[in-house]
This record gives structure tokens, sequence and C-alpha cells, in this order.
């Protein structure tokens, strides 16, 4: 069971690998950036549950996290070209 | 502060779960981290109405299986779309008006919007929505205020 | 009697879940223009992880590797409007237009 949800979010991977290879603008690829990394936090349980090594299920929320923190880290990059500019009107 | 209470409880429930140790030694260590981080959370002034919303908590119990199942009935849809050879897709944007009152109103129907796949807010101004929508379907949908009047419901009359 | 019955439910989601991560990958490189692979992703995110985690979920029955699954799946819940949101918005400031509908085809 595990290993076809693994089998599919892998195809699902290298299809976003894809667009991140193709993609014409920058958005394009932090969009399959994004999407790979959201699989891989299922993969991630997935091996856990395969492997029984439920540790691995921390290894995978601290995934979600540190991906979600990284794309809004990249995007303001490129929005701004610092990171140390803060929002609309802020010096 | 009822609210520190509240959130002092969430952190230590979620402290307890995640560790999974119950000694003595290991659940003082987690009270005391529980009592740091809401500390810092007060003197970061963000335990407030946008940052633990707790007045919607009992409400969340009728939107969210109605917001699950648009979830489910769009994603249907553009899976549908996105397979048949001829891509029967038709993008627009248009802007649609929001009747919530606060902040954390406006940010549960943008973030609904987003969510539910074929439309996506892509700008705010203001209680105006940009939404982006893969097809006229979906914009009519989102048009018709059905989504509106739902979330307003469970932002609730306070 | 449950045994069977969980097995089968949990084979549903899971396979749900897949086919229709395998579908938003294959919109995310089919579909046009920038903002409607933005739909693609979504899909993607909102119904391929939920079922997968869920059928997780019922595998594992009431333990602590649920909750951790639950924490998992609200966190992609609440996260990925938002980092949808975030990318559409820099991608309209940073100059490239929904209207266009030869903008970013490839």
């Amino acid at each position: 069971m595990y290993a076809a949800a693994g089998l599919a979010i892998m195809a699902t991977m290298v299809l976003a690998i894809t667009r991140t290879l193709l993609g014409p603008t920058v958005y394009d690829r932090i969009l399959a950036v994004n999407m790979f990394g959201t699989k891989t936090v299922l993969i991630i349980a997935a091996i856990a549950f395969l492997t029984d090594r439920m540790d691995l299920l921390d290894i995978a929320l601290a995934y979600a996290l540190i991906n979600f923190i990284g794309i809004i880290a990249v995007l303001k990059f490129f929005e701004y070209g610092e990171f140390s500019r803060g929002g609309r009107g802020r010096p | 502060m009822v609210r520190y209470f509240s959130l002092a409880l969430v952190l230590l429930a979620v402290w307890l779960l995640l560790s999974g140790h119950y000694d003595p030694l290991l659940i003082s260590l987690g009270v005391a981290s529980v009592i740091l981080t809401t500390w810092i959370a007060a003197r970061l002034k963000i335990v407030d109405i946008e940052g633990h919303p707790i007045h919607i908590a009992l409400r969340t119990i009728r939107y969210f299986p109605w917001l699950f199942w648009e979830i489910v009935k769009s994603n249907v849809d553009v899976a549908r779309r996105v397979l048949s050879p001829s891509l029967p897709v038709s993008p627009r944007v248009f802007t649609v008006q929001s009747s919530q009152r606060t902040a954390v109103g406006r940010t549960i129907y943008a973030n609904s919007i987003t969510l539910t796949p074929g439309t996506v807010t892509i700008d705010v101004r203001g209680s105006e929505l940009d939404v982006h929508s893969l097809t006229s379907e979906s914009a009519a949908e989102i048009q018709s205020g059905r989504m509106d009047a739902r979330v307003t419901i469970f932002e609730g009359a306070d | 009697m449950l045994e069977p019955a969980l097995d089968f439910l949990s084979w549903a989601l899971i396979l749900t879940g897949g086919v229709f991560g395998v579908i938003g990958g294959i919109g995310i490189v089919r579909l046009p223009t920038f903002f409607t692979r933005i739909h693609a992703a979504g899909m993607a995110e909102t119904m391929c992880a939920p079922p997968i985690l869920l059928g997780m979920m019922l595998q594992s029955g009431w333990s602590l590797v649920t909750f951790k699954l639950v924490v998992i799946l609200v966190f992609l819940f609440l996260t990925s409007p938002t980092a949808s949101h975030a990318l559409a918005k820099a991608a309209l400031h940073g100059g490239v237009s929904p209207h266009d509908e030869d903008v970013g085809r490839s």
C-alpha cells in the first residue's frame, strides 16, 4: 500500500521537476519546487510507514515547516531583491 | 486573559502529544517552555483576535465539512479538464466584494477561495479581492456569493 | 471483521490521493500559462496530501503517530493557500500578466 503511494508521489515529483526545468518564468519554477517540497513531506511519511520507523514523521513535520518558510523567503527575495526590507511602504 | 490560558493549554497539549515522554523531569521542562512561549507571545502582542481567534473555534465544526465537500467537487472538475485532450480552460480575472467586517474573516474567505482548486486570490485591496479562475463555471460559483455568505456566518456577529 | 474494511478504506484513500497527485503533476506540465498552473498545483496539494495522510491514519489507529499525521495535515492545509497566494501576488507584481494568454507559454 505504502509502496503504491510512494510510486504515485514519485511520478508527481518527476512531473514537477519537468516543470522546474521547462518553466519559462522564475515563478513557474518556484511553484514546481513548492509542489516538490509538499510531495517530499508525503514521501517521507510513506517511507516511515514502509520501514516502520515512526521517528521519521518528526522529520516530515520539520520538512513541512522548512519548505513553507523557504518558499516565502525565496518569493520575498524575488519581489524585493533583498531579505532585509519589509512590506509595502516600509523602509 | 482567556486567550492566554487557551494558548498555553493548546501549546501544552501539542507538547505532550508530540514528545510522547511522560516522566516528571520532561513534563516540567515542557511546562517551562510553554510558559516561556506564552510570555514571548504576550510581549510580541500577538495573542489577540487575529493571532489566536478562539471565538470561531466552535463554528469550524459547521464550516469545514462544507468547505471540504466544495474542495472535493471542484477537484474532480479541474481533474476532468486537465485530463481531457482539448484542455477546456477559459482563465479570467475578476473582482469580488467581500462582506466580512474583520481582517480575520477576509483572510478566511481569501484562503477558502485559494484552497478551492480552480480559483486563486491574487490580490487583496481593502474589502475587494482579485480572483483568478480557471473556468467561467468556477468564476460564477464565487460570484454567486454562496461562499461569502458562509464565511460571514462563520466569522460570527460579535 | 473490522480489519479488512479498514484496509480497504486505506487502499481507496491512498489510491485516490496518488491518482490526484499524478493528475496535478500532469496539469502543471500541460496547462499553458503560469496562473493556470497554480490551479494544478493547488489541486495536487488539496486532494493528494489529505487522502494519503488519512489513509495512513486509519492504519495507525489511536496513537501518537496519528496525532503527528494530523499535525502535518493541519499544517499543510494552513500553509498551502498562503504559499499559493504569495506566489500569485509576487508574480503579479513581478510583471506576469494574468490577462495575457501567451505570457509564460512554453
